[in-house]
């Protein structure tokens, strides 16, 4: 069976020169590649497939709103396959676009669209946040900590909201102070005020803050090690960009997916996947650099909400079924 | 000095500017260590060689015909209008809420009215700049450019917070019905049974468009207010004492500038995202200027710049998708452009000036 199989790809691949030119392709939404977050962590799953495979995949990075249509059409018109994306402002687009190339497959990360040839990855981001929520309650002394959000949207209040349940259901009275960076796609790569939103957040007593706000963050990641309270990161593990200062980060397997679409090629099976705690799609991030800051209370105390998470016995909510956050 | 032929001041002046603003992006290419002769390459094939880059340049053309030509009305009344960009996107706002708050049945319906709000709310844009210049004497070219960023400030709030559906997380409005989706080339070159352009943007703007350069050139050359406009433009003294009203050839100047910019709304928002999204605009207004310069002020000039850069534009796109320039550096190949055409444009008019002064004295 599997001889047939290659066989027939083999044969495949002889009749049409074309698959010859059907590279992966990425691209990656307002915010920049290097983001040291969300969008690097596809960068690096794409990085990651190249270097095991030795193929070669097109990529592109949306510099405006108005281009996204352009640059899609663009890409599928080259033949790429699969057409990897980051972001959920990509939805409206692909959902134009992907009837138009039927024998392309797209992967769209962050929201869902329901088309015979899209994959949709969605993440349980609230399971993780919520174990960010435990540690940075457990490791807070002031008993008040922060959230900066980037862009105020619903998929970032999700984020929020799993935290606040994990940092009230390990410290009940304690303070939590939230602010988002802005309303529009600029808010995903706005540092300084990032930086900003930490230091109002610090004299309001917060001394630990979870950033949720894509390259943003990297100056709220900044701004906490210079006011020397720690920081949690996201999306990709940030826990080495300030080595002892931050507390964790609540890590997206963004890269996995991505790696795992390029992997599959053309392959790639349409449909909804949702990647959770117990699927490993989201986790905190434990590694050498907060080693020091992570007593073995706290690795207890999220191994506890893990399993419960796990088996069901902690029910996360998730802001985006309702628009709702049950905790204040 | 002599005179330059008029085909010589019309064409071969830009052209030769141009020559010279491409070379030296070549050298620019050539020190990032590319070639330019690849880079062309790759431009020419991607925008011209075949329909599917003619529907993309065209479509951008579409926009830049547009924009230059607002300038271009404004400058003949000695105006500067850098607002194009945000009168553009005030031209989308309007488009977007005519489209959206009617159940419209036929686009042949949608498009005047869409029109009408386009270019409504584009002249209503430049409408407030035009009255301070007139009357209070503050420059018109501070005024639009600062327009520009209130422009982008409204066009955020209204998307974030009015015209953005109901849970939705893109600030984009809704999706426009399917009644008013403008027919694209495309469908209709495939309505005569040729396959052109499929999947491309360009629509029937385009003919809108070149119908606005034969509008605007009536206006300016073959009317009493385009004389007037004209007149202004020259000599302001010399107007106000053939009794023509600075404050009245001020403000019509820049409605029909800013309607014009609006217009470009029809193509971009209406007849491309088919919503309105954020920076639709996307540097068209600015491009205008270069655009006007370059086509010498005059429509036709204008449509041949505006093919041009919408080369360019398509061009550029193809650079940054199949080789590692980067996309900035269609930016810099359109500022060289500018600074060639615009900034200095007798460093190439002085010597063309010799040249036929000693080729005529030799007849």
């Amino acid at each position: 069976m599997s001889l047939m199989k290659s066989l027939l790809a083999g044969a495949a691949l002889t009749l049409m020169p074309l698959a010859a030119f059907a590279d992966p392709a990425l691209i990656f939404d307002l915010g920049g590649k290097f983001d040291k977050s969300f969008n690097e962590a596809a960068y690096q799953g794409a990085e990651r497939w190249k270097a095991e495979t030795g193929g070669s995949y097109k990529e592109l990075e949306m510099q405006s709103e108005a281009m996204r249509e352009q640059a899609l059409r663009r890409l599928a018109e080259t033949g790429a396959n699969p057409i990897v994306m980051t972001g959920f402002a990509f939805g409206e687009v692909l959902d134009k676009v992907a009837p138009d190339y039927p024998d392309t497959k797209f992967v769209i990360i962050d929201t869902s669209v329901d088309k015979p040839n899209v994959q949709s990855v969605e993440f349980s981001e609230e399971q993780g946040s919520y174990l960010a929520g435990v540690l940075a309650a457990e490791a807070s002394k002031s008993g008040t900590v922060g959230f900066v959000g980037g862009m105020d949207i619903p998929l970032i209040h999700k984020f929020e909201c799993g935290y606040a349940q994990g940092f009230k259901a390990t410290k009940p009275d304690g303070k939590l102070i939230i602010n988002y960076t802005g309303t529009t796609p600029a808010a995903w790569n706005d540092p300084v005020k990032g930086g900003e939103l930490v230091k109002a957040q610090v004299s309001q007593g917060a001394d630990v803050i979870y950033a949720a706000a894509g390259a943003t963050g990297i100056g709220v990641l900044q701004a906490a090690a210079d006011a020397k309270i720690l920081s949690i990161g996201v999306d990709s593990n940030q826990n080495h960009l300030h080595p002892g200062q931050v507390l964790t980060s609540m890590v997206k397997g963004v890269d996995n997916s991505v790696y795992e679409a390029f992997k599959a090629g053309a392959d790639v099976k349409p449909g909804h996947k949702l990647m959770d705690l117990a699927s490993g799609g989201v986790s905190v991030a434990m590694d050498d650099n907060n080693k020091p800051l992570i007593t073995p209370e706290m690795a207890d105390s999220v191994a506890k909400a893990e399993t419960g998470i796990k088996d069901g016995a902690i029910k996360v909510h998730d802001y985006m079924t309702d628009n709702t956050c049950p905790v204040k | 000095m002599g005179r330059l032929p008029r085909w010589a001041d019309v064409i071969l002046t830009p052209l030769i500017s141009v020559l010279l603003a491409f070379a030296i992006s070549a050298l620019v290419i050539l020190a990032i260590g590319e070639s330019p002769v690849e880079a062309l390459k790759v431009m020419v094939e991607g925008a011209l060689g075949s329909s599917y880059g003619w529907g993309f340049t065209l479509y951008y053309a579409t926009n830049f015909i547009f924009t230059g030509l607002a300038v271009m009305v404004a400058y003949h009344a000695g105006l500067f209008n850098i607002g194009g960009e945000g009168q553009a996107a005030m031209g989308g706002l309007g488009a977007t809420l005519v489209i959206l708050s009617l159940p419209w049945p036929h686009w042949a319906l949608a498009l005047p009215a869409a029109m009408i709000g386009a270019a409504g709310f584009g002249a209503l844009w430049a409408l407030i700049p035009a009255w301070l210049q007139a009357r209070r004497g503050s420059h018109v070219v501070i005024t639009t450019i600062m327009f520009n960023f209130i422009a982008a400030a409204l066009l955020n709030y209204m998307l974030v917070n009015v015209l953005r559906p109901v849970g939705s997380m893109d600030p984009a409005s809704a999706n426009f019905p399917a009644a008013t989706h403008l027919p694209k080339l495309s469908e209709m070159a495939l309505a005569f049974g040729i396959t052109w352009g499929k999947n491309t943007p360009a629509n029937i703007t385009l003919f809108i468009a070149l119908a606005a350069c034969v509008l605007v050139w009536l206006l300016i050359w073959r009317t009493r207010l385009g004389y007037e406009i004209r007149a202004f433009g020259k000599s302001e003294p010399a107007a106000l004492y053939a009794g023509i009203s600075p404050v009245r050839i001020t403000v019509l100047a820049m409605l029909i500038s800013g309607g014009l910019a609006g217009l470009m709304a029809v193509n971009n928002v209406m007849g491309e995202a088919e919503r309105l999204v954020l920076n639709s605009v996307e540097g068209a207004g600015f491009i205008g200027i270069a655009v006007a310069l370059m086509g010498r002020n005059h429509p036709f000039g204008i449509l041949l710049s505006a093919l041009l850069f919408g080369f360019l534009y398509q061009g550029g796109g193809e650079l940054a998708l199949w080789t590692t320039i980067p996309r900035e550096l269609i930016v810099v190949i359109q500022a060289l452009v500018i600074l060639f055409t615009g900034a200095l444009d007798n460093m190439v008019r002085r010597p063309l000036e010799w040249v036929f002064a000693r080729s005529g004295k030799r007849d």
